[in-house]
């Protein structure tokens, strides 16, 4: 803890220390004799102005970690640090960031403006100050005009945006949204999920965006950490995590993934092959740290829009496996097939309907998948 | 032939409402009107007149101690009781964690036995000799002579003590109505425990206060039981004057004309009192316990 301090006394470039460190946390409930581990073991390094998403389905700890960010929850283990500083023992209103609750929790006794204006108001800032930064925020989320109104007399879009400015007039080192587009409805959650981009790329505050919603956070990130059962499973941009999953978890969580299980026949050069004969061949990347032998059971997984389907393998480098369709669903832009494989693993396929032809097959059809080897990575081993 | 049916089926349906109202209220009403303006005593008999006010206009002047009597200590009473309520309810809504009901089913227990029965039991309490008085004068510590029964302190008391759970429920029903991550976001938002006090959670509750000033202050102001019981002879409110104008002088259209003008005077009251705060607010609180 006093290392940390230190730390951030002799370092005079903030931009170099990450907005937010949080080293080997942990957090626990004790609710009827009960131990309930919230938080297992979360490392984690926010850069300063950084869109940054905890992603993970319901339970898995994301609210958890982020109320200890804003100091609602002290870690059992471990240390928060903010801009390299420990805040440790720091109650929520001596700490540098900002919530935005997923019910909003605006005062439903003040107007917008009165809203808006309470953390300057308590922070002490002149008056003319207030005003002027209260009305440029209101302005930026769009709500020029209403700042007399009180907040239930607002749409619940309204009221998100007063929420999220009554959080940013602070211009805090962070902002944390606890799911916040989740009470909205599907079109105005598209509208809003852009806006925050913007908003967040014009105020250039770091971001904490905690979202059950892989959309959301593909959409809006720049960096996820998929949590599952209090731990991160995997970090990495987007793209990363969309195309290359690290984990079972994570390629069933995120997108539709098709996993093919089987021995390994051959290892070489941080690849695996785990079928070759009959015509048939399947091989698959491995990812750093990862090493099989011969004879392992390896699982890969491969995105559904990766694959082609084809009458015969001829000519077909890279993996190609044969299959039966078993359903066929057209979906306007894509056409979706469910194909049975000669292993028995159970592969979705889509395919852009890119021109007005025929289906490429038929349900029952005998069919050939194939696909470049780049595409299939091992995400793990039995 | 059907169309009239139609048109007057909402007023068959209003006649069993209609008619109890009518039976119940408006017909008692009008016969305490006419009684309020009768001339006479009970010797002779009471006549009807319909026009004569002087029982209203003696209302006034001959019982004007009695009517600032009666505003004072109903208006003490609300005071003391939220200072009195305010901590108890906040403790129950924010520290009664899984034992709330418990809380306040003890707090309504010496509710169940009457009304009189535990003025009564006050008589004790404050006696000059009492729980209280006598061992502190025992001890020296107050003058022998000192003496709170009989006296307007003790009729105050009285009310307090009689009213208290009304004034704690709303506030406790406002309080526990707060949603707590309003509460974090201004802990969030750089508000001290205190500051969220002040700005957040007590603005919140204040039509709980409110609700509790209506339910405190309108029976208060008409009680008899406490000043009777507690008061003696010099702190005796409207309510006792009624009470003697009807029971023992047997003079019913003074008794009439005074309980008419109370009725009055409290309906604008509250009439005012909830233009001023906010008529929705107010009435929804003292609903909603
Ligand atoms: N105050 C608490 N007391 C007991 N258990 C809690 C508390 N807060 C969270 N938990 C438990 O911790 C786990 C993670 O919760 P949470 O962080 O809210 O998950 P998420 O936000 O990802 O849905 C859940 O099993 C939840 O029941
Ligand atoms: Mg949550």
């Amino acid at each position: 803890m006093t290392q940390a301090s230190e730390q951030a006394g002799s370092t005079s470039a903030t931009e170099t220390i990450p907005a937010i460190q949080m080293a080997g946390i942990v957090k626990e409930f004790h609710s009827r004799g009960d131990v309930v581990r919230a938080v297992d073991g979360v490392d984690l390094e926010i850069g300063s102005g950084e869109f940054f998403s905890l992603l993970g389905p319901s339970g898995c700890g994301k609210t958890t970690t982020m109320r200890m960010i804003a100091g609602f929850e002290e870690p059992t283990h471990g240390e928060v640090r903010l801009y390299g500083a420990s805040v440790l023992g720091v109650p929520p209103h001596k700490r540098d960031v900002n919530m935005v609750f997923q019910s909003y929790a605006l005062f439903p006794h003040m107007n917008v403006f009165e809203n808006v204006a309470f953390g300057l108001r308590r922070k002490k800032t002149a008056k003319d100050e207030v005003t002027r930064r209260v009305g440029e925020i209101i302005e930026t989320v769009g709500l020029s005009g209403r700042e007399k109104r009180r907040p239930r007399e607002l749409s619940g879009g309204q009221q998100q945006r007063v929420a999220l400015a009554r959080a940013l007039v602070n211009q805090p080192r962070a902002l944390l949204l606890d799911e916040p587009l989740g009470a909205l409805d599907l079109k105005l959650r598209q509208a809003m999920e852009v806006e925050l981009k913007r908003i967040q790329r014009e105020v250039g505050i770091t971001f904490i965006y905690v979202t059950h919603d892989q959309g959301e956070a593909l959409t809006m990130s720049d960096r996820i950490a998929v949590m599952n059962e209090g731990r991160v499973e995997q970090l990495g941009t987007p793209r990363d995590i969309y195309a290359r999953p690290a984990t079972r978890f994570v390629a069933g969580f995120i997108g539709t993934s098709n996993i093919l299980s089987g021995p390994v026949t051959s290892a070489a050069g941080g690849s695996v092959v785990i079928l070759d004969g009959d015509g048939q061949h399947v091989e698959a990347t491995l990812r750093d740290g990862l090493s099989l032998s011969a004879g392992d059971t390896a699982e890969i997984t491969v995105r559904p829009e990766k694959v082609s389907i084809k009458p015969d393998a001829d000519g077909c480098a890279g993996c190609r496996l044969r299959g039966t369709v078993t359903e066929v669903v057209y979906l306007g832009t894509s056409t979706n097939y469910n194909v049975v494989t000669s292993t028995g693993d159970e592969i979705t396929v889509f395919v852009q309907n890119s021109d007005d032809s025929a289906e490429l097959a038929e349900r029952g059809a005998d069919v050939w998948l194939t696909w470049d080897p780049r595409h299939s990575y091992v995400i793990g081993a039995q | 032939m059907h169309g009239i049916r139609s048109k007057l089926t909402p007023y068959y349906l209003m006649l069993p409402g209609g008619l109890w109202l009518a039976i119940f209220f408006a017909v008692p009403i009008v016969m305490m009107i006419g009684l309020s303006t009768m001339t006479g005593n009970v010797i002779s008999g009471f006549g009807e007149t319909w026009q004569h006010f002087g029982n209203y206009v003696q209302g006034f002047t001959q019982y004007t101690p009695e009517w600032i009597r009666s505003a004072e200590y109903a208006g003490l009473g609300c005071l003391i009781s939220i200072v009195l309520s305010y901590p108890i309810a906040y403790w129950i809504a924010f520290y009664g964690g899984s034992r709330k009901s418990t809380y306040l089913f003890l707090l309504l227990l010496p509710f169940f036995v009457s009304f009189v029965l535990r003025t009564i039991a006050w008589n004790y309490i404050l006696g000059d000799q009492g729980l209280i008085l006598g061992p502190l004068k025992h001890w020296g510590l107050i003058a022998p002579g000192f003496r709170v029964l009989a006296t307007g302190s003790a009729v105050i008391i009285g009310i307090v003590y009689n009213y208290l759970p009304f004034m704690i429920l709303p506030i406790y029903v406002a309080l526990e109505r707060v949603d707590p991550t309003v509460i974090e976001a201004g802990r969030d938002l750089y508000a001290g425990s205190a500051t969220v006090f002040r700005k957040v959670v007590l603005p919140l509750s204040l039509p709980g206060v409110f609700a509790g000033v209506l339910l405190n202050f309108v029976p208060a102001a008409s009680d008899y039981v406490n000043a009777s019981v507690l008061g003696g002879t010099g702190n005796t409110m409207i309510g006792n004057i009624i009470y003697d104008q009807y029971f023992v002088v047997q003079n019913y259209p003074v008794q009439a004309s005074l309980s008419f003008s109370l009725m009055g005077i409290l309906l604008i009251g509250i009439f005012l009192y909830a233009r001023a705060l906010g008529t929705e607010e107010v009435l929804e609180a003292a609903a909603a316990i």
